[in-house]
């Protein structure tokens, strides 16, 4: 059924029409929405049988998730940022164990500073990590891979991250196609665990595993990643005969066929770069995106296949790896076929919610096409303000906390527009 | 025909593998078709403490449970001893999950198996680090929510299973690996041993208590009643460690029921924020006596600081008696 | 594709205004995006909503830059925001104040004056509502003023987010606002 909803709202009542067994809740913004709706859909009774854990911190709910999965449970929760950090050392423990939980991430930074805003920091900070990660472009998405996420983690016995950018995705409305119960009954089938606490049938789970097995553990984990290539397309186009609507999937290309240049991105900000491809096609300028929706497993071989024929990309990245640059296009960099020599732009854009323009995007495209962009580029630094720092920084030792130099030289806040 | 009485001495003993008793009096272990949950064949420690309390826990579990019981257990010497891979001790469904989490671990089995309608029991297990220190947010979470759960805590008094460190429940002065017996203030020269038992009581849930191996008897009854209630429980086990405190391995029982009758240790049983029951001490023993055979403590004999740590301990033991109550005025000698 | 930018602050439903009107965009058969940008969050803060109608899938998401419309809860905001950046040259100023524009100082901004409007919206909604809370009235100003969305839309919107007497009430101040604008126009006409 056709909703003008808030994404929070939506992604919440598709989770429930899953039918979750186990969920746990710990505030953060920007996900507060998600498990305040779940928490009254179970309170309400229009999901049961469910139970809903108000734990005491991230690492709590990550470990009640565990327990519920582990004891046959269908078991979900959300976080994002900090919270994503606190519960690592669960998160590692979640896909080392082979355990199906689904959790939302409503992509934030992650401090120092401290910033609620959206940007791809904290999922991409566990991409290591075992999880599968898929990105939403729009509500729709974020709530139709849920549905996916599930299928996929059971089958698979993997965790599996749904990420959707937080505020931009969670705190807008827009109209998402609610599918009902009966549908969602049809597609996702009751949880059947490969592993499960039984007491008419014991097991032990999560023994110490010294050096002469732990390599092939690992080793099956990553298989099971690499399995999950073809699992996603196979789910989505499940999906799409089901639900008679394209969701999912490894990539989504966007006028790429004659593409020269290339666009890369994940999640929503893939809606503003098609504005503005537009825009530049109709000026005459081949241009083309790419928008990669699982990116653990990273689709390599889809991204160099969907690429062959452009001359220069750019990857917006809402991520920033210190010290070295860019953390998508890193990985598309190893994808690419060498021999193609493909030239390619890190673009570091959006971090800590910066609003990312079309005008901004018009002016790097400009710049790529050109063949101009440096190989690491910063969308709309704002130099003279970090000039003026390093030179304080430069005159006294005692130069005060960094974060609180640059804003008091910034001024008010509130009178900008973006 | 002449009658001639025969005297069985074995009858009538409270001795833990007694079986000439009536059923109701003879213990869990007693019983061949005992779970034997925690099997042998373990990497304990000769003298293990743990090993015995745990084992005694759970098949008291397992019976109450009618064995229809899942565990989970913290990071530790129990998980590691018993889970060398490829093999496994036990023969219950169990988990390790982290070292922190066991208390949330076990609250999401507890919601999992109400979700499907089950009446299968949860248990949790941890030692004194992982329930004290690192999973104690999660313990009193567990507790705030009176989750399902029946939490056991083997408390060695220090972190074992890393080479003996310092955890919040050490008691002051020992030597650890982190408070060595040197300098100025040797040994465990701040705190007094965080008190989980009474932050039990005050969280207001439904059952809590402590045991120690000295009174396996009192042990099993103890988790017995805790399974026949529902909601958070929590049972604070004292169980020895030869290798860090420095003790004989065959003395394990015999330094718990020093611990316990010199006042250092009070065994109570409570709930609902009260004390409703104490183990009473049969012959109050000075502290020196439980000290002295334990190398942790050998620092304390050799000079006035060491006395001045043993008459703090002194203090404790004696403060702990009046705060029980856990000697009848017209028993003491 | 018609773009809304609504000032205001923490506590004024700000926000709220934005997805009512996308709510009525979407009644009309529309497509609709509301989105909120917070400064911090707490009550008296300036806070920015922003509101995107059209007829085919909306698929940007950078804030409003240049607003067809700019709808302003919190006169106080005028001298101290700059609230007008990126305004089309046609484009509605709705302002909530019982004072006139010129009373505001805004008359000499050199934009059409036929598009700039004040309506006393808290002073309707208080009467309606028993509350200053000037979102419902100022999207029942909006319907009449710029003809975006219908005021039956605006209605059905806010009957479908609240209940009950809050929902007739804040019913009742939008359609005050909007016959308060058609009245106006009128006589400005």
């Amino acid at each position: 059924m056709l909703k003008q909803i808030e994404g929070s709202r939506a992604v919440a009542e598709t989770v429930a029409l899953c039918r979750p067994e186990v969920v746990c809740a710990y505030p953060i913004s920007p996900q507060t929405h998600i498990v305040e709706a779940v928490g009254e859909l179970v309170k309400s009774g229009a999901l049961q049988p469910c139970e809903y854990i108000n734990v005491e911190s991230e690492f709590a709910a990550m470990s009640v998730a565990i327990g519920g999965s582990a004891a046959g449970a269908r078991a979900y929760t959300a976080t994002a940022s900090q919270g994503l950090l606190f519960m690592v050392e669960a998160i590692y423990n979640a896909s080392g164990l082979g355990l199906p939980i689904v959790m939302t991430v409503a992509n934030r930074a992650i401090g120092a500073p401290i910033n609620i805003w959206n940007d791809h920091s904290d999922a991409l900070s566990q991409r290591d990590s075992g999880w599968i990660q898929l990105f939403a472009e729009t509500n729709q998405e974020a709530a139709d891979l849920h549905i996916q996420a599930f299928r996929l983690a059971e089958a698979l016995s993997l965790p599996v991250m749904v990420c959707m950018d937080g505020f931009i995705l969670t705190h807008a409305y827009e109209q998402v196609d609610l599918p009902t119960q009966a549908q969602v009954d049809a597609f996702l089938p009751r949880y059947e665990p490969r592993q499960v606490l039984d007491p008419l049938d014991p097991v032990t789970i999560g023994a110490m595993v010294g050096p002469e097995a732990f390599t092939e553990v690992r080793y099956l984990a990553h298989y099971r990643q690499e399995e999950a290539l073809e699992l996603i397309p196979d789910i989505a186009a499940d999906f799409a005969a089901s639900f008679g609507r394209d969701s999912g999937g490894l990539i989504r290309p966007y006028r790429l066929e004659d593409a020269e240049t290339v666009v890369i991105a994940l999640g929503s900000v893939l809606g503003t770069i098609k504005d503005v491809i537009d825009e530049m096609r109709a000026g005459g300028v081949k241009i083309g995106a790419l928008g990669i929706v699982s990116y653990r497993p990273f689709p390599a071989e889809a991204i160099r296949q969907a690429m062959r024929h452009a001359k220069r990309w750019v990857v917006v990245e809402k991520a920033l790896a210190v010290g070295m640059g860019g953390v998508v296009s890193t990985d598309v960099r190893m994808a690419l076929d060498p021999a193609l020599h493909q030239v390619g732009t890190a673009a570091i854009a959006g971090l800590g919610g910066r609003a990312i323009t079309k005008d901004s995007l018009h002016r790097l495209f400009d710049l790529v096409v050109d063949g101009t962009a440096e190989p690491l580029h910063f969308l709309d630094l704002n130099l003279p303000v970090v000039k003026h720092e390093l030179e304080r920084m430069g005159n006294m030792r005692r130069s005060g906390p960094i974060a609180e130099n640059l804003l008091k030289h910034l001024g008010t806040v509130a009178a900008r527009i973006a | 025909m002449v009658y001639t009485p025969v005297k069985f001495y074995q009858t009538g003993t409270h001795t833990i593998g007694n079986r000439l008793l009536p059923a109701e009096a003879r213990t869990v272990q007693s019983e061949p078709d005992r779970a034997n949950a925690l099997s042998c064949g373990h990497r304990a420690c000769q003298g293990c403490g743990e090993a015995l309390g745990a084992r005694y826990a759970v098949d008291a579990a397992m019976r109450a449970a009618g064995r229809d019981l899942i565990a989970a257990n913290a990071t530790g010497c129990l998980e590691v001893f018993s889970t060398p891979y490829p093999e496994t001790s036990w023969q219950i469904p169990w988990i390790h999950s982290l070292f922190g989490n066991a208390p949330a671990v076990a609250t999401g089995i507890a919601a999992a198996m109400k979700a499907k309608g089950r009446s299968t029991r949860v248990i949790a297990q941890g030692g004194d680090g992982g329930t004290t220190d690192i999973g104690f947010g999660c313990l009193s979470g567990m507790f705030e929510r009176n989750d399902d759960v029946l939490y056991m805590c083997y408390d060695n008094e220090a972190y074992m299973n890393t080479g003996v460190q310092r955890s919040s429940a050490t008691p002051p002065a020992a030597r650890t690996a982190t408070t060595p017996a040197i300098g100025k203030a040797p040994g465990n020269a701040f705190g007094q041993g965080k008190d989980v038992p009474r932050i039990a009581l005050a969280h207001e849930i439904p059952y809590v208590a402590t045991a120690t191996v000295a009174n396996l008897r009192d042990l099993e009854a103890k988790v017995t009643r805790a399974m026949s209630l529902h909601g958070a429980r929590y049972i604070h086990v004292l169980v020895p460690c030869p290798l860090g405190w420095g003790t004989a391995s065959h003395e394990t029982i015999k330094i718990a029921r020093l611990a316990m009758e010199t006042g250092l240790f009070p065994v109570f049983e409570g709930g609902h924020g009260e004390v409703t029951a104490v183990l009473k001490i049969r012959a109050k023993r000075p502290v020196e006596e439980y000290l002295q055979p334990q190398k942790r403590f050998a620092h304390l004999f050799r000079d006035e600081t060491g006395r001045a740590a043993i008459a703090h301990l002194q203090a404790i033991a004696d403060r702990n008696i009046a705060r029980y109550g856990l000697i009848d005025p017209a028993a003491e000698v | 594709m018609f773009e809304v930018r609504i000032h205001g602050r923490g506590g004024q439903g700000v926000v709220t205004a934005a997805e009512l009107l996308s709510i009525a965009g979407f009644r009309e058969g529309r497509h609709a995006q509301a989105f909120p940008s917070f400064g911090s969050e707490r009550t008296g803060a300036p806070v920015m909503a922003f509101c995107r109608i059209d007829d085919k899938p909306i698929r940007v998401r950078e804030p409003v830059m240049t607003p067809d419309a700019l709808i302003i809860q919190d006169p106080t905001l005028l001298h101290q925001v700059n609230l007008f950046q990126g305004l089309k040259p046609d484009g509605y100023v709705l302002i909530n104040s019982a004072h006139g524009i010129a009373a505001l100082g805004i008359d000499g901004l050199g934009h059409r004056q036929e598009r700039l409007l004040t309506v006393p919206a808290s002073e309707l909604a208080l009467k309606h509502v028993g509350r200053p809370l000037p979102n419902a009235a100022l999207l029942g100003g909006f319907s009449a003023f710029a003809g975006l969305v219908h005021l039956n839309s605006i209605k059905a919107a806010i009957a479908e987010k609240f209940s009950g007497a809050v929902a007739a009430a804040n019913i009742a101040a939008a359609e005050a606002a909007h016959d308060w604008v058609i009245a106006e126009l009128k006589e400005a006409a």
